[in-house]
């Protein structure tokens, strides 16, 4: 199906750093959540970024749509239908071509009605289409006039995500959209990304759910400690290791529940504390000495890329 | 329906809550003017002079010197439940008429130092917030620091110096021109005596409202639904308008109102410094020259004035925050 | 430009103001009564070299009359301060430790304490004691203590529900054990902090309740006694006499309220505001 179109969004070799002041007293820190991560997106489709909490994966989200704080730097390139992105090109972009459906409530002003906060701030409010939105998603009547602090669990979602749908984006960056919700409702909300991806709309899906990438994306790149490891066709996901290529991925299918349910030993190592090398080379059963001798580049392997140098 | 029933039920416990105040306050206030060395007999009979000691007598009498303390506060308290307050030593008037004649007066300038410092304090704390770490942002929080170090007083005394003295703009005190009558006194003359007084007290509070207001706007700024505002492309103005305002406006305005105390305070220095016939520049007088029935009626007063600000700053949260709105419901 | 680490900022802080503090007060007490004393062949001088601060209508100089004046103060404010100081880490320990009855009375004390004007409570005690040194020590003592109260008693409710003094409870060790070994080495440096931060309001208040007439005799002028003298001379154009002792009195203030933030941050920075 993967005729070779021109990708929407291409990132390569992006590294994002954090300048920290160490507690009280002025101590500077370089903290680097983000290195080297090469990711593309094409026109129709969902990729999904998977990886465990604490992988930073939020923090690409902000990177792209160029909302870091300002004491982030950033390194790399990131090329949007083949310009390459610039602050003044990211902030044109935002909200009109590129929609981002947040993570949680906390990203609703609590002091602003839903209906209000969901139309945003661009004039001529989408009423119309929000109200369309709202009932297809099912959400009560009432809900415009609600505060976010009275919406539930569920219902906050369908929102969070229906801010994203009123405006019409061709990227649409999902973090971590669906806990919470029914799953009726998550498939809802799903079905409507898959909708759009038909569309020719590009859909990044966030998340940890590994599970839910696998289903829904037509794509999966493995986050791991701030870089993708691996990059390849859903479909590898579902068929099992033996179509996988790096070490990560294959765990990761090992500990889930319907597999072997098979946790991985160690721990994500932490921004500002990385190992040498390969990033995941401390918990890997195939690490070899040439794994610490620098972090390995990105390899095509059987129609995917792979950041491993024993793989096959 | 259920909101007026809830403002009315907050309402009453509010003014519950008041009465205990002023009682415990009339009694705190009692017992330390009564623990003063100064006798109140002694001291009126040295400000008038010329006193028989039958007169004497009947004022002991009337003074109830020789009752035991807690008559003495009963009494005092029955006749406060009646309205009567005592008459005052200094003035020889009745405390009651002077709390009122000159609650006018320091109420004008509370009321401009209130709203001059909380809006200038409002603004500039938000121009702070937003070019956080920038040089405007650097150079006023340097000048609030210098201010709140700044004794009420002497900055009264230096704008004394350099606007009155020196500059000869403004008259060196008092709320009217002397010797002129008080019905002819044009209203922009009192606002022209009242302009220094008014800024002396006014930097006093501004310092406190500005940097409250440019924490609570980086606290906004750097929220999480800011950043999705970012995210949906709102422009840094659009941030403050539609989402900083909203949410920093409410706390500054209860601020305010919660100042009330340090407000009366400051209004008693200022008034002294430039001869300002209010309740401050009363209540001083008041207890240099041992007038008590002035000085507990000012502190009752100042007391009631206080807690009405406190009041309305609690009641302002409840009906106007929807959290707590909803959470009383 | 480089920043100039907190540490080394609170160092510096410090060694001004203890030169400062120190040399005054030391000042203060080595003035014999014979230097401020009325000269009149010297009434009403600007400042000159002999006399920086200039004189006064009595020819006293003004600026060791001003010395003098604020190692009057400072005595007032630090002790005024450590008085408030120990009453609130009482109070607090109280608040927290006691009953919840305890608490609330306490609490409702609080609110009763900041429901009068400071001023005009500090012009009650101050009545109530005949004027003079002890109202207003008393007076000053009594209406600072409320904020550092609060924080302390906060702390204390948050450090007694840490696990490790659960199990320091658990292990039979008795309340005042637990005080001493758990309690005291975090509040310390709250205390420390809080006294820092209180001794400028402390003073200014001084200040101010001197400059309405109440505290000391002039013949012990502290700087608000000063001030208030030179209201009367404001107008003959005698402005030195106003200027000078003000602004020192600012920058002490300033120095220390400066330090104390610093500190602040330095103990707490997360709750701290910049």
């Amino acid at each position: 199906m993967e005729e070779k179109k021109q990708p929407l969004l291409e990132i390569e070799d992006l590294s994002v750093t954090f300048k920290m002041y160490d507690g009280g007293a002025l101590e500077q820190k370089q903290l680097q959540v983000i290195s080297s991560l090469s990711v593309t997106v094409y026109p129709g489709e969902i990729l999904a970024i998977a990886g465990s909490s604490g992988s930073g994966k939020s923090l690409l989200a902000s990177a792209i749509l160029g909302i870091l704080p300002g004491n982030a730097e950033v390194e790399g390139r990131m090329i949007y239908e083949g310009k390459p992105m610039t602050p003044d090109m990211q902030k044109k972009l935002r909200g009109s071509e590129i929609a981002l459906v947040p993570q949680s409530i906390a990203y609703l002003d609590p002091l602003m009605k839903i209906g209000k906060q969901v139309d945003g701030h661009k004039k001529p409010y989408p009423t119309q289409k929000r109200k369309g939105l709202f009932k297809r998603f099912g959400l009560p009547e009432k809900t415009p006039e609600l505060y976010p602090f009275q919406l539930s669990g569920g219902m906050a979602r369908r929102v969070l995500v229906s801010t994203a749908l009123v405006e019409d984006a061709r990227l649409l960056i999902a973090d971590e959209p669906t806990p919470g919700m029914s799953l009726d409702q998550a498939k809802e909300a799903l079905s409507m990304f898959r909708q759009m991806a038909d569309e020719g709309k590009s859909v990044i899906l966030i998340t940890h759910d590994i599970d839910l990438a696998f289903d829904v994306a037509d794509r999966v790149a493995v986050f791991y400690a701030g870089t993708t490891v691996e990059c390849a066709p859903a479909n590898d996901f579902k068929t099992g290791p033996e179509a996988l290529r790096h070490p990560y991925s294959k765990a990761l299918w090992r500990a889930l529940p319907q597999n072997d349910f098979e946790p991985i030993e160690g721990f994500q190592p932490y921004a500002g504390n990385l190992p040498k090398g390969c990033l995941f080379g401390p918990r890997c059963s195939c690490k070899t000495a040439e794994c610490e001798n620098s972090v390995p580049p990105m390899r095509e392997i059987r129609g995917g890329e792979v950041r491993c140098i024993h793989a096959t | 329906m259920r909101t007026s029933s809830r403002i009315a039920r907050l309402f009453i416990e509010n003014i519950l809550k008041m009465v205990l105040l002023l009682f415990a306050v009339s009694i705190i206030a009692f017992v330390l003017v009564n623990y003063s060395p100064v006798d109140p007999v002694q001291q009126y009979v040295i400000g008038v002079g010329g006193v028989s000691p039958e007169q004497r007598l009947q004022l002991e009498e009337y003074w109830g010197v020789n009752d035991p303390p807690v008559e003495r506060y009963m009494n005092w308290l029955s006749a406060l439940m009646h309205g009567d307050f005592g008459t005052s030593l200094l003035y020889r008037r009745p405390v009651i008429d002077i709390i009122g004649e000159r609650f006018v007066n320091s109420f004008a300038l509370m009321l401009c130092a209130w709203l001059f410092s909380g809006i200038i304090g409002f603004i500039l704390g938000c121009v702070m917030g937003m070019k956080k770490d920038g040089i405007v942002d650097r150079m006023v929080k340097k000048i609030c620091y210098i201010l709140s170090s700044v004794p009420t007083f002497w900055l009264g005394l230096i704008f004394l110096l350099v606007f009155a003295v020196e500059l000869k703009w403004f008259p060196l005190g008092f709320s009217t021109p002397i010797g002129m009558l008080d019905e002819d006194v044009t209203i922009w003359q009192r606002l022209h005596h009242l302009f220094l007084p008014a800024l002396t007290l006014s930097l006093m509070s501004f310092a406190n409202i500005a940097l409250h207001t440019r924490q609570k706007l980086i606290d906004v700024l750097e929220s999480e639904y800011v950043l999705f505002a970012r995210a949906r492309g709102e422009s840094e103005f659009s941030i403050l308008r539609r989402h900083g305002l909203r949410n920093i406006i409410l706390p500054a305005i209860t601020l305010q109102f919660a100042s009330f105390a340090e407000l009366f305070g400051g209004s008693v220095i200022a008034e002294n410094v430039f001869s300002y016939p209010g309740l401050g520049s009363a209540v001083a007088a008041a207890g240099l020259n041992s007038d008590v029935p002035l000085l507990l009626g000012i502190t009752l007063f100042s007391t009631l004035f206080v807690a009405v600000g406190n009041m309305i700053a609690n009641t302002l949260y409840g009906v106007i925050d929807p959290q707590i709105r909803e959470a009383e419901d | 430009m480089k920043k100039i680490n907190r540490r080394t900022k609170v160092i510096i802080f410090t060694i001004m103001i203890g030169v400062i503090i120190i040399g005054a007060y030391i000042a203060g007490i080595l003035i014999p009564d014979s230097g401020v004393a009325p000269d009149f062949s010297n009434t009403k001088l600007p400042p000159s070299f002999s006399h920086p601060f200039g004189t006064d209508w009595l020819g006293r100089d003004l600026f060791l009359r001003t010395l003098k004046g604020l190692s009057i103060s400072l005595t007032i404010g630090i002790m005024a301060s450590l008085i408030s100081g120990a009453a609130a880490v009482l109070i607090g320990i109280a608040a927290a430790m006691g009953s919840r009855r305890i608490d609330g009375i306490i609490n409702w004390f609080i609110d009763l304490v900041m429901g009068v004007p400071h001023t005009i409570l500090i012009i009650l005690i101050s009545f109530a004691c005949g004027r003079g040194m002890k109202g207003l020590l008393l007076g000053i003592a009594v209406t600072h203590w409320t904020g550092l109260a609060r924080l302390i008693r906060g702390e204390v409710l948050q450090l007694r529900n840490q696990q490790y003094v659960a199990v320091s409870r658990k292990l039979g060790k008795s309340g005042s054990w637990i005080l001493v070994h758990h309690l005291l080495p975090h509040l310390l440096p709250q205390f420390f902090v809080g006294l820092v931060l209180m001794f400028p309001h402390a003073i200014l208040h001084e200040a101010a309740i001197s400059f309405l007439g109440y505290g000391l005799p002039p013949e012990q002028p502290a700087i608000g006694i000063i001030l208030s003298e030179s209201m009367k001379y404001l107008s003959a154009g005698m402005w030195w006499l106003a200027v000078f002792p003000g602004a020192l009195l600012v920058c002490i203030v300033l120095l220390v309220d400066r330090l104390g933030d610093n500190l602040r941050m330095i103990i707490d920075p997360y709750s701290a505001q910049e």
